[in-house]
């Protein structure tokens, strides 16, 4: 009953958006989420409940190689 | 950038990291994804490697909900209401009979992807619909949002078997039937609820605690984070996922929860009475509450487990004592074709999972 993973909105009227899976494109109901056109977001049963911040995968990427890195 | 969180070499790095340390440590989780995760990628045989168990606990909202809570489904049906519900809970057997079994006898049960597909299909029929609605912080925003709206068809109703996440966790601990040295958090109902409501796990059981994101390299990075707080001796509340999640959650949903439900003591499979944590239907909301419209169907029925059932360890699985294949009916006489609990049928339950993905320990 969960996609666990991101989607871009594509395309949105009203709460209603277009959400691209990895090619796969779903309605969902974007009205618990101030999120627009081009931003990421997770669906669960058909509403998106997070945005999900670009940024903050990247630093978690960067963090791990630097964990990896290190001597400790 | 989502394929780096994939990264083999990324996740053996953080596994070797973990394997220095040389403990022994037991850490569960509590969401039916992260299990997917663990088993597709195989990360529970490379983390029994480095010393390190992460059993399973009450995380598939379809598993939790309880027999008597799908036998009062079943009976909606037979009084001819036509009953919407999510795909997984289509095949849940309750005495070998289940929603899908009805619906091959004739009866209305029909699958829908979202509460919004429910509401569509009342408007499209004269007969009462009723959703039956399942699912932790991370679903019922959505039912919440559904019942606030002003041009709900009147013949749609819901019967709650949200229920809020916490208690669970705060019941399993008071239970201390297995000894857990960490807890991964789930990082989508904690979407919903932020990072605040585990302060009072920490507080009360000095447990370290890292809420995670799905991806293979956020698993193995939490697992990393609580071995690290062990070392540390230093309990906190972690968000690895914090792409996702926020420190206040989602205040849109989470006003919703609470405008539409409040919370009362409900059991769970597998678990006596959680104070609180059912979300069941405000008094204002109570024209739609198949609960309280529909209660001499629903009072009338009672739940007497066969005696199959009352082989299937479903309860153990969901408090993380047993592993699934510990179960004697596991893949003989409970299988994809033929489950017997709930547990073997949800894409989210420990059960199908580990069948699934048989190479694992
Ligand atoms: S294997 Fe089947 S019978 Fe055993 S606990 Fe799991 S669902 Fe129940």
């Amino acid at each position: 009953m969960c996609l666990g993973i991101p989607g871009k909105i594509v395309e949105k009227r009203g709460n209603i958006a277009k959400i691209d899976f990895g090619g796969l494109i779903r309605e969902a109901n974007v009205s618990l989420v101030n999120a627009k056109v081009g931003d990421y977001v997770i669906v669960h049963a058909g509403f998106a409940i997070s945005k999900v911040n670009k940024r903050d995968a990247l630093k978690t990427i960067r963090l791990v190689k630097e964990l990896i890195e290190s001597k400790v | 950038m989502w394929k780096e969180l994939k990264d083999g070499r990324l996740i053996n790095g953080v596994i070797e990291k973990i394997g220095q340390y040389k403990l022994k440590l037991t850490f569960m989780h509590a969401c039916g994804t992260h299990q997917e995760t663990l088993s597709r990628y195989g990360l529970g045989s490379l983390f029994s490697k480095v010393g390190i168990t992460i059993l399973s606990g009450p995380g598939c909202p379809v598993c939790i909900t309880t027999a008597k809570e799908f036998l009062q489904v079943m009976a909606l049906a037979e009084k001819g209401k036509t009953i919407a519900i999510y795909g997984d809970c289509f095949r849940v057997p309750v005495n070998g009979r289940s929603l899908m079994h009805l619906r091959g006898e004739g009866y209305d049960v029909r699958v829908v992807y979202s509460i919004d597909e429910a509401v569509e299909l009342a408007r499209s029929l004269k007969n009462d619909v009723v959703f039956m609605a399942i699912g932790f912080e991370t679903t019922a925003p959505s039912t919440a949002s559904t019942l606030v709206g002003n041009d709900l068809p009147e013949n749609f109703y819901v019967l709650s078997c949200h229920r809020f996440f916490i208690p669970a966790m705060i019941k399993l601990l008071e239970l201390g039937e297995v000894k857990l040295n960490g807890i991964i958090e789930p990082g989508h109902v904690s979407a919903i609820i932020g990072c605040k409501p585990y302060e009072e796990i920490r507080r009360r059981f000095k447990i370290p605690q890292v809420i995670s994101g799905f991806e293979p390299l956020d698993i193995v990075l939490s697992v990393y984070y609580l071995v690290k707080q062990v070392i540390e001796d230093d309990v906190k509340v972690v968000n690895e996922y914090n792409r996702v999640v926020s420190r206040e959650g989602n205040q849109i949903a989470l006003s919703l929860i609470n405008r539409v439900f409040y919370p009362k003591d409900v059991e769970w499979r597998g678990f006596p009475i959680v104070p609180s944590s059912l979300m069941a239907i405000r008094d204002k909301y109570s024209s739609h509450d198949a609960s309280k419209q529909f209660e001499d169907i629903i009072s009338k029925v009672d739940y007497e487990p066969s005696p199959l059932e009352r082989r299937c360890r479903c309860g153990e699985v969901l408090r993380g004592v047993i592993h699934p294949q510990d179960c004697p009916l596991f893949g003989k006489v409970c299988n994809l074709e033929n489950p017997v609990g709930a547990c073997m049928v949800s894409v989210e339950g420990a059960c199908r999972i580990y069948l699934e993905y048989p190479e694992l320990p």
